[in-house]
């Protein structure tokens, strides 16, 4: 163990970061056509865990809606993507429900730029709406959550209504091309991977870089003391609709990446039950690190893949038991174990060679 | 300080095992594929035909809120699979059925559509209940050039060409019923239906239906799935007073509206009902008593008098009890089983092409009767059959087209339906 | 005029039905404040304890005595969500307290497992009930307005559940001790109250509550392995709107969304419908945002 303590922190991390990523932009290289579409979807789930860490797990406050702006971010690029399809002809749903003409709101969306643009704005605006009303009233903890769920309904339920616009619960799906060049070939394929693995990548530096910062230190003492926050003169809600937009934004995002690899959005995606199982990513992986987010989503998701093959009939039960253990006994999640894994070691350590370092770390977990 | 930097290395070194262990899996199943082979020329369908099994996938909801009705559909198809096994399998070959749990969850589909195909490599695959499931499997079908047999009726409008419809389109099922209504001299029709794709298209081609024929649409109303409480619209159903409430209603709402119905003092004396989306299966879960008198459009019911059906139910109840009953999507997964094997008997190959280009015109004495693929739409023949339901949980067939209708997914023979499919 | 008495009727059925999904929730989080995502999972179980006694009853009993079978469902669907919330209790809830958020995850779980466990039990597909005779049918107020016995049934069931459970919380010993231990537990504990136990007990007439309420559903509802589901939601719901912890702002909030979802569908359709109401609840929680009926209180991060 006397190597490991020698190495600099900024060293280790550099070897983490370094193998992650080599792991992750050679993956092309040596996995099938079917793991590779499971692994950019993983990757998908981990951007939207990431937000949803920001908000939960540095601020304090739980969101079951974030399936909505996962949605809107997915439909907005759906909708480019389902235009881009059609060529010169309205989608065909629109034709089934009576529509003759493009509706208007449609229209913009013919340019990538445009769908790109909504996929992060649109999110990020009714999070700012929904975070202008409740934050500012003080209402957080279950009621805020509570309102997200409420949230979830509302939107679901119309999406699901306005059929001749949104294509109701079949959702959107049969795109063939972006910019031009075929979806299912190949090259497609890796290149949209691999922009999901940069774009993870982007995610994970700007929310490092945020909860590094100054911002990030007032988001955790809103978590610990809302209230001491504020007497402390900081304006919680301003602090809260920022995070709580950031993390929409990157919903979108991740959004956006997720219909390009399932080929399919539709409201179920956006329901409750999906919103919930977001939360779990991150429960799992360990709230309050951003690395357990990633960790939590990309386990969770292939977990989920690999119980319910071996076991249709019975993997929810290994699911439901994964969950009350995970909440229950490690609330730190997996990167919780490994941390009380490495307090236990070096405790061990301190009892046997007392050295300034050890004492050192020592006071620096108790303060 | 030291401590957060190792804890992420190890952190992150842990996520990249994670993406290795994933590829650690695909490695072994494709040596486990390969050696399984044995032969070098494996072409796309060589490694699911390896030894003397066949692979099959079987991709429907076990868990979620539609495995109500798509377990007994996944039922069914496994006692085709087991039948023919016993006749000695396809071409020689047993078959081997891969289970998949789709969930509920659309995108779920997509994704174990595209595991079967690409990773268990198998040769067709059954499955899917509502349209949305299989939209979402569409394009991996087309893009992997894989076959899937979709059981269930549908609002039309699709053909593709790698997929099987085995369950009626809208002029099998939907069509017939509402000119049996118009014949009946039921004019005036209040149109209910849960809030998706299905009843609003279905809805919509009988609006058109009716305008033309002289019937008349008094209100159309929609529910979002899983709505519980049918107070209000039965107050509304009573206001307008219509003739005939055409039931286009999903799962669980069936049951809210038929037990308030019933409450409100409403028999099928006093109003007559025609569903859609009710069998065999469903009205044992509604109860009988709340359901009698009230009609059902399907191509199969339990009771159609046919020498096959008599042999599929009673195979269907020695395997899964002497309670469980056979519903219209049930026969159809079975069909689809036993259609898809003659294809491939006649194609002699396993490969996707050969075996639809066999498939096109290929006979099949069904439950129902005889069905016959169309080799255009890739739909097939049924017989529309409109029943009555009894105290007993049975439905006795009133009306019968008389023979297999030509399936029309997009309406082009009727008239009336110019500019509803563009 | 008869449209508006019977939309009234129904308006007020569709409230003793809100408020009888939400009773349990009341007590286990407005008083406990553990966010119990099984409670739809409860009245499932609720709803298959029916099942199950009628099941018995038409095995095992003569046909006279069919129509005596809801009764005995009602204590027996009671007894066995009772028994499951006593075990959940003793097994996991206890330590999720004063960790409402964990809370809501663990019991999301519990609530996937319960739901697989009733698929594996029962089967998939739903399952029949049927109803005894001497509910079927209404009362005929006036030309055109027929009041159904099984409506009437669940409103008299409701005021009944909230009778028992007004007169258990505010006017019994029991009652008091499980007040005092969710007001100040240190100091409950101090006056030598069990307070495991009354944590426990206080769970499971949550739980059994919600039990009732599956029993009496499956007069007009379906009976399922997922029928929870549908309930979860608008349960906490009315909970929230009406203010956790004050019985009567249960009431209040059951009765605001059951007529104003009647009304707004009555006007529009069902799906706008809900969506108004929805709308309508976040609109009114900015403005009241510890419900109608808040308890009072000066601590500040209370």
């Amino acid at each position: 163990m006397q190597w490991m303590s020698r190495l600099p922190r900024r060293a280790w991390l550099l070897i983490g970061y370094a193998a992650a990523a080599a792991a992750l932009f050679s993956a092309p290289l040596y996995l099938n056509d079917f793991r590779l579409n499971l692994l950019a979807k993983c990757l998908a789930f981990a951007i939207v865990a990431l937000g949803l860490d920001l908000l939960w797990g540095y601020t304090g406050i739980l969101s079951l809606g974030h399936g909505v702006f996962f949605g809107l971010g997915a439909y907005a690029m759906a909708m480019h993507l389902k235009l881009a399809a059609g060529g010169s002809r309205i989608p065909d749903f629109m034709g089934w429900m009576g529509l003759t003409k493009l509706p208007w709101f449609w229209e913009p969306f013919k340019s990538f730029a445009f769908a790109a643009a909504m996929g992060l704005i649109l999110p990020s605006a009714l999070a700012l709406l929904l975070g202008f009303f409740t934050f500012r009233n003080r209402i957080r903890g279950v009621y805020f959550t509570i309102l997200t769920q409420a949230l979830v309904i509302i939107t679901v339920t119309l999406f699901v209504g306005q059929q001749a616009y949104t294509g109701g619960t079949n959702g959107l799906t049969g795109y063939t091309k972006l910019f031009g060049y075929s979806l299912t070939s190949g090259t497609a394929k890796t290149m949209a991977y691999l922009a999901t693995a940069a774009a993870l990548l982007a995610a994970f530096a700007v929310c490092r870089h945020l909860v590094n910062s100054r911002f990030g230190k007032v988001l955790r003492a809103i978590r610990d003391g809302e209230n001491r926050t504020r007497f402390l003169g900081y304006d919680p809600a301003y602090y809260q609709m920022a995070v709580f937009a950031v993390s929409a934004g990157l919903a979108g995002l991740a959004g956006m990446l997720f219909v390009l690899h399932v080929g399919i959005i539709s409201p179920t995606m956006m329901a409750i039950v999906p919103s919930i199982e977001l939360v779990l990513l991150v429960a799992i992986g360990g709230r309050g690190t951003l690395i357990g987010a990633v960790i939590g989503a990309i386990l969770l998701t292939q977990a989920k893949s690999q119980l319910s093959a071996s076991y249709p009939d019975f993997w929810l039960f290994l699911l439901g038991a994964l969950f009350i253990v995970v909440t229950v006994f490690m609330p730190g999640g997996i990167v919780g174990l490994i941390r009380q894994a490495r307090q236990a070691i070096l405790r061990r350590r301190s009892e046997n060679e007392i050295t300034l370092d050890s004492i050192v770390s020592k006071s620096n977990g108790v303060v | 300080m030291r401590k957060v930097g190792w804890l992420k290395g190890f952190a992150m070194v842990l996520a990249a095992s994670l993406v290795l262990a994933g590829c650690g899996g695909d490695k072994n199943n494709e040596a486990g594929g390969a050696s399984a082979t044995g032969s070098p020329s494996a072409s796309a369908s060589g490694a699911a035909a390896s030894g003397d099994k066949i692979k099959v996938g079987i991709l429907h909801s076990l868990s979620g809120t539609m495995s109500i009705s798509e377990v007994t559909v996944k039922n069914s198809e496994l006692m085709a699979i087991k039948e023919i096994n016993a006749k000695g399998g396809v071409l020689g070959k047993q078959i081997e059925a891969v289970v998949e749990d789709g969930a509920s969850d659309w995108p779920t589909f997509a994704e174990k559509a595209r595991k079967l195909l690409s990773e268990d490599k198998v040769a067709t695959v059954f499955g899917g209940w509502t349209s949305a499931s299989r939209k979402a499997m569409l394009p991996v079908f087309e893009e992997l050039n894989g076959l899937l047999w979709y059981p269930v009726q549908y609002e039309g409008m699709e053909s593709s060409p790698n997929i099987f419809y085995t369950g009626a389109t809208t002029n099998q099922q939907i069509v017939p019923s509402i000119d049996f209504l118009l014949e009946q001299g039921k004019k005036k029709v209040f149109l209910l239906g849960s809030d998706y794709v299905f009843p609003r298209t279905a809805n919509k081609i009988i609006k058109a239906q009716l305008a033309a024929n002289g019937g008349e649409t008094v209100a159309e109303e929609y529910t979002p799935l899983g709505h519980t409480d049918y107070t209000t619209i039965i107050a509304k159903i009573k206001e307008a007073n219509p003739d005939v409430v055409y039931n286009t209603l999903n799962g669980d709402s069936n049951v809210a509206f038929f037990k308030q119905l019933k409450d409100a003092g409403i028999t099928s004396a006093d109003l007559m009902t025609v569903s859609v989306s009710i069998a065999e299966e469903e009205v044992k879960g509604i109860g009988a008593e709340y359901l009698t008198g009230h009609l059902v459009a399907w191509d199969y019911f339990q009771t159609t008098d046919t020498p096959e059906n008599k042999v599929f139910v009673e195979s269907f109840k020695k395997e899964y009890g002497e309670d469980s009953v056979t519903s219209d999507p049930m026969e159809a997964g079975y069909v689809a089983v036993y259609l898809w094997a003659a294809a491939v008997e006649k194609a002699g190959s396993f490969e996707v092409d050969k075996v639809k280009e066999a498939a096109k015109g290929i006979e099949f004495n069904a439950p129902e009767g005889k069905v016959t693929i169309d080799g255009d739409n890739q739909h097939i023949y049924k017989t529309v059959r409109i029943g009555e339901i009894k105290e007993d949980g049975q439905i006795v067939e009133l009306w019968n087209s008389g023979g297999p209708v030509k399936p029309d997914p997009y309406l082009t023979t009727y008239e009336w339906a110019k500019g509803l499919s563009e | 005029m008869e449209i508006w008495i019977s939309q009234l009727f129904n308006g007020l059925s569709v409230s003793s039905i809100l408020l009888l999904i939400a009773l349990g929730l009341a007590v286990t989080f407005g008083l406990m404040r553990v966010i119990n995502m099984a409670h739809g999972e409860f009245i499932m179980i609720g709803a298959y304890g029916a099942y199950m006694t009628q099941q018995i009853f038409k095995s095992a009993l003569p046909k006279s005595l069919f129509d005596a079978y809801f009764p005995v469902a009602l204590l027996a669907s009671f007894v066995l969500a009772f028994a499951i919330g006593y075990l959940l209790e003793v097994t996991l809830i206890r330590f999720l307290y004063g960790r409402p958020l964990d809370s809501l995850l663990a019991t999301w779980g519990v609530g996937l497992m319960l739901q697989q466990l009733a698929r594996t039990i029962f089967g998939a597909p739903n399952v029949a009930v049927s109803s005894p005779t001497w509910l079927d049918g209404g009362w005929a107020l006036m030309p055109g307005v027929v009041l159904p016995y099984k409506r009437l049934f669940i409103i008299a069931l409701v005021a009944f559940c909230l009778f028992a459970m007004y007169l258990y919380i505010y006017r019994s010993n029991a009652g008091r001790r499980m007040r005092a231990v969710m007001q100040n537990r240190d100091m409950a504990a101090c006056l030598g109250i069990s307070t495991r136990r009354v944590d426990a007990f206080t769970f499971a007439i949550g739980s059994g509550i919600a039990g009732i309420a599956g029993c009496a559903l499956t007069l007009i509802g379906p009976i399922g392995p997922s029928i929870g589901t549908y309930y979860i939601v608008d349960a906490f719901m009315v909970v929230v709107l009406g203010g956790v912890g004050k019985l009567v702002g249960t009431v209040a909030g059951a009765l605001g969304i059951g007529v104003f979802n009647t009304l707004f569908e009555w006007w529009t359709d069902a799906s706008l419908g809900k969506v108004l109401v929805f709308l309508c609840i976040v609109a009114f929680l900015q403005w009241k945002p510890m419900g109608m009926f808040a308890v009072r209180s000066r601590s500040l991060d209370g």
